[in-house]
């Protein structure tokens, strides 16, 4: 009996009762200790990542969140028909060929007035100059597509507010001091004087501005009306044409493998290749993109029908290996009962299986195009970063046009100078996460109520 | 004749098979359906799809052609159509009681469907022949040593440029360094004390939290690196210390590729450690060994051959990585060891080459493709082995 040796050892008159229960020895104690600490490695560890996560989210949303509130300047204008409709009939093509340029005067002068109204309120010397020079230079454009949508409106005085420019607007969201202005030629402190001025009196005002997401790209000096319009509609051709392939060329793929394929020389080919293909750099496939379908098919460059294709290769392994991990959770049962009573295997998996296996499928297609959404790699490859301004066209001959995708138009903020890109890439990746989020969800609630244990 | 006249008029053919099928297929019977040997719908199937798939068929083949030989799509188009009557005709010819057109259906399908599986053998074969024929034409205007072994990168598009891959392989392979001393040993303790330690409920929300870093795009994680990281670095490490006072830097992308590689290690390797039998845990516990002893002497070694795996797995993710590197190690090509400077990597310039105004025919751009199939190369490889050395592993316990 062990049993009886411990306390015969314990209370032998050689061994003084050092040894207690209750009292734990050095070495235990440098155990427990070694325990305690692996443990907190193991916690911070975790912590760590979930840290990093919380930085990472913050850094981006306190970046990019002010990227929605735009400042505006409001200001009565006078559609002075002499300018805009010299021949007076209002003849829409004739309102068109009036340049922007023209139109400068038309703001001017109603800046001028803005300035005296202010000078009269006892604001420090404000000149009509000066409050030009905080307008955005895409003001003349916006007023122009104003006039040409209402043509009715001219010789009216209408309010019209305009975007200011990225500094004054940065001034105000508190990104541009008045140190760093003094050192800046686009904008000077007296400037920034008057802008204050101006909040006070109502005429200038931030607010949510949705032309920040729907708007196209503006030119590297005009970030503040700079949108993502383009953009967005160019993700979501390539979005619907990753759908309308990958799913169909995923779903089919994994019942030949899962359901038919004998397992043979080629089989272990292709289950080899598409595990590899899933763990392949994105970026070779854009080379890929860019030899094949560009430089041998001649396919238009920058266009959503290559990026579409490109980020389908990129998709199939990821909805192949969620499609075949769903059709594997079919149990057997199923098949053979429909076999049982005369269906042919084809009929077991279309009209049995499948259906089955649908909620597996549509979650891994979710994730899929969640991942292809945020893909820029590739992208940047097949020239979907070129500057584009002019929405594409409705389907499906847009697909043929140029376009830019979401993230990289994201890349394509962070290579310009002025730093107020900065705002306008964090903001673009709130957008871009935003649709992350939602197709996740999406995906999570999905398989929340139809996941089937068998 | 367009493609949009020709898709109209094929899907005119199908549609029209479809029911004409159907309704042969029930004069046929004489009315009794019965009298078939497959379902009125199968007849009628039967015709759509031998018109669908031989026009859609000459359309591959001939698009194909096209490149080679330059036949005009209209052509194309034509002859397409005509194979789609043929095959519509075909079907009709077929219907009769006695046709087995369901198994007919049945073979076309079985067709398409290994036509898709194929899809991914023949993106892998454009992978690789579109990538070795630009390196071939790279190497036959630039000696494929200088390439290998050069060691100064300093590309001119005038000519003339000296085209060493090694600073850009040296900058990949420190940058994935550090990305892998940031996250194997937070990865690796993360999935430890989620299987381990963590009650359900910890494991319920950490796992998934952990989990988002993963499922968030590398160009978010890339500007993280650009606006917050690598000002940080450079503000509070760098230029206090002396040793570099540029933003973008080895340090910047290796730390925030860290933090975008935790998730694989920590999931993968929960996958693995999880896998480890619970007898094996018992054992080891019942002997008298506290739970870390048990991980470290009884848990990790039977799953080091996974986890090595999964690492090897992150490596191949963070040599092939683009857009953090692209925002946030900086462009220019050196071999140095101080990880506060600026390096580039290998996928950088593969974006700088081919982007913008390219010239195929000059070297300058060529390299890229040389570039492509030698990461293409390197993370094959790693795949394949983590592959093997995980396969290998879990034999031994199921």
């Amino acid at each position: 009996m062990t049993d009886a040796a411990l306390p015969t050892a314990a209370s032998g008159p050689a061994a003084p009762a050092k040894k207690s229960l209750h009292v734990l020895d050095a070495r235990t104690r440098k155990r427990n200790a070694a325990e305690r600490r692996f443990r907190i490695y193991g916690g911070c560890a975790v912590g760590a990542g979930v840290v990093a996560l919380i930085l990472l989210l913050i850094s981006i949303l306190s970046s990019g969140l002010p990227a929605f509130q735009q400042t505006f300047l409001k200001a009565e204008i006078q559609l002075d028909a002499k300018v805009l409709d010299p021949a007076g009939d209002r003849d829409p093509a004739k309102i068109a060929k009036v340049l922007t340029f023209s139109y400068s005067p038309l703001i001017k002068a109603s800046l001028t007035r803005l300035a005296e109204d202010l000078k009269a309120r006892g604001a420090a010397d404000v000149t009509p100059q000066m409050l030009a020079d905080m307008v955005s230079g895409a003001a003349n454009a916006k007023l122009r597509d104003y006039v040409i949508a209402n043509p009715d409106q001219i010789g009216e005085t209408v309010a019209f507010e305009f975007l200011t420019n990225a500094r004054i607007d940065q001034y105000l969201k508190g990104k541009v001091t008045r140190e760093s202005a003094a050192l800046d030629s686009k904008v000077d402190v007296a400037q920034l004087d008057a802008a204050d001025a101006l909040i006070a009196s109502g005429a200038m005002e931030q607010r949510f501005n949705w032309d920040f997401i729907t708007a196209p790209d503006a030119s590297e000096n005009r970030p503040e009306a700079a949108g993502l319009g383009v953009a967005l509609l160019g993700s979501l051709y390539m979005m619907l044409i990753v759908l309308c392939l990958a799913l169909p060329i995923g779903v089919a793929a994994s019942i030949y493998l899962e359901e038919f394929a004998k397992k043979n020389f080629w089989t272990d080919v292709i289950e080899v290749n598409i595990s590899n293909l899933a763990a392949v750099p994105s970026i070779v496939f854009g080379i890929l993109g860019l030899a094949i379908f560009i430089n041998f098919m001649h396919l238009p460059n920058s266009a959503p029908i290559v990026g579409g294709l490109v980020l389908t290769l990129m998709t199939l392994p990821t909805i192949i290996i969620a499609t075949r991990a769903s059709l594997k959770a079919v149990p057997p049962s199923i098949r053979d009962a429909a076999l049982g009573v005369g269906a042919s295997k084809m009929q077991a998996i279309f009209h049995h299986v499948l259906p089955l296996a649908a909620p597996g499928i549509l979650t891994g297609t979710i994730i899929g195009l969640a991942q292809a959404l945020g893909e820029t790699a590739p992208l940047l490859l097949i020239g979907m970063v070129a500057f584009v301004r002019d929405y594409p066209d409705a389907l499906p001959g847009g697909l043929f046009e140029p376009a830019t995708g979401l993230p990289v138009q994201v890349y394509n903020f962070t290579q310009r100078a002025d730093p107020a890109f900065v705002e306008r890439a964090s903001g673009a990746i709130i957008v871009l996460l935003v649709f992350l989020v939602i197709m996740n969800l999406v995906a999570i609630v999905l398989r929340r109520r139809f996941e089937r244990r068998w | 004749m367009n493609a949009t006249i020709f898709f109209v008029l094929l899907v005119i053919l199908a549609v029209g098979g479809l029911l004409l099928g159907r309704r042969k297929a029930v004069a046929a019977a004489g009315g009794d359906v019965r009298q078939l040997h497959s379902l009125v719908a199968y007849h009628g199937w039967n015709m759509a799809l031998a018109a669908a798939l031989p026009g859609l068929g000459v359309l591959a083949i001939g698009g194909f052609a096209s490149t080679f030989i330059g036949l005009p799509m209209a052509v194309i188009f034509t002859v397409g159509l005509i194979a789609a009557a043929a095959g519509a005709g075909w079907g009709w010819m077929k219907i009769h009681r006695d046709f087995r057109a369901r198994n007919s259906v049945e073979t076309m399908v079985m067709g398409l469907l290994i036509v898709a599986a194929s899809v991914a053998i023949l993106t892998t074969v454009g992978i690789v022949f579109s990538m070795l024929f630009e390196t071939g034409r790279f190497f036959s205007q630039y000696s494929w040593t200088e390439f290998f072994f050069g060691t100064t990168w300093a590309p001119n598009f005038r000519g003339d440029s000296d085209l060493g891959m090694l600073p850009l392989l040296w900058g990949t392979l420190y940058i994935s360094f550090i990305a892998l001393a940031v996250a194997v040993p937070i990865g690796l303790f993360a999935a430890i004390f989620l299987s381990e330690y963590a009650t359900p409920k910890v494991r319920s929300i950490a796992k998934p939290l952990i989990e988002i870093l993963a499922g968030i795009p590398t160009i978010v994680y890339g500007l993280f690196a650009l606006i917050t990281v690598g000002p940080l670095l450079r503000d509070y490490f760098a230029q206090p210390m002396g040793i570099g006072d540029s933003a973008s830097s080895v340090m910047t992308a290796g730390l925030v590729m860290g933090i975008m590689l935790i998730p694989f290690v920590s999931s993968l390797s929960d996958d693995i450690i999880n896998a480890v039998p619970q007898s094996m845990r018992d054992g080891s516990l019942g002997l008298g060994a506290t739970p870390s002893e048990t991980i470290r002497s009884v848990i990790m070694p039977a799953a080091l051959p996974g986890i090595v795996g999964a690492i090897l797995l992150a490596a191949s993710r963070a040599i092939g990585e683009t857009m953090i590197v692209v925002l946030g190690a900086g462009a220019a090509a050196r071999l140095s060891l101080n990880p506060f400077e600026a390096m580039t990597t290998v996928t950088v310039k593969i974006v700088s080459q081919l982007t913008g105004d390219t010239d195929f025919a000059s070297p300058e751009t060529l390299v890229a493709f040389a570039l492509g199939i030698t990461l293409f190369v390197l993370t094959l490889g790693l795949n394949v082995l983590a592959l093997y050395i995980v396969r290998k592993y879990r034999e031994q316990y199921e």
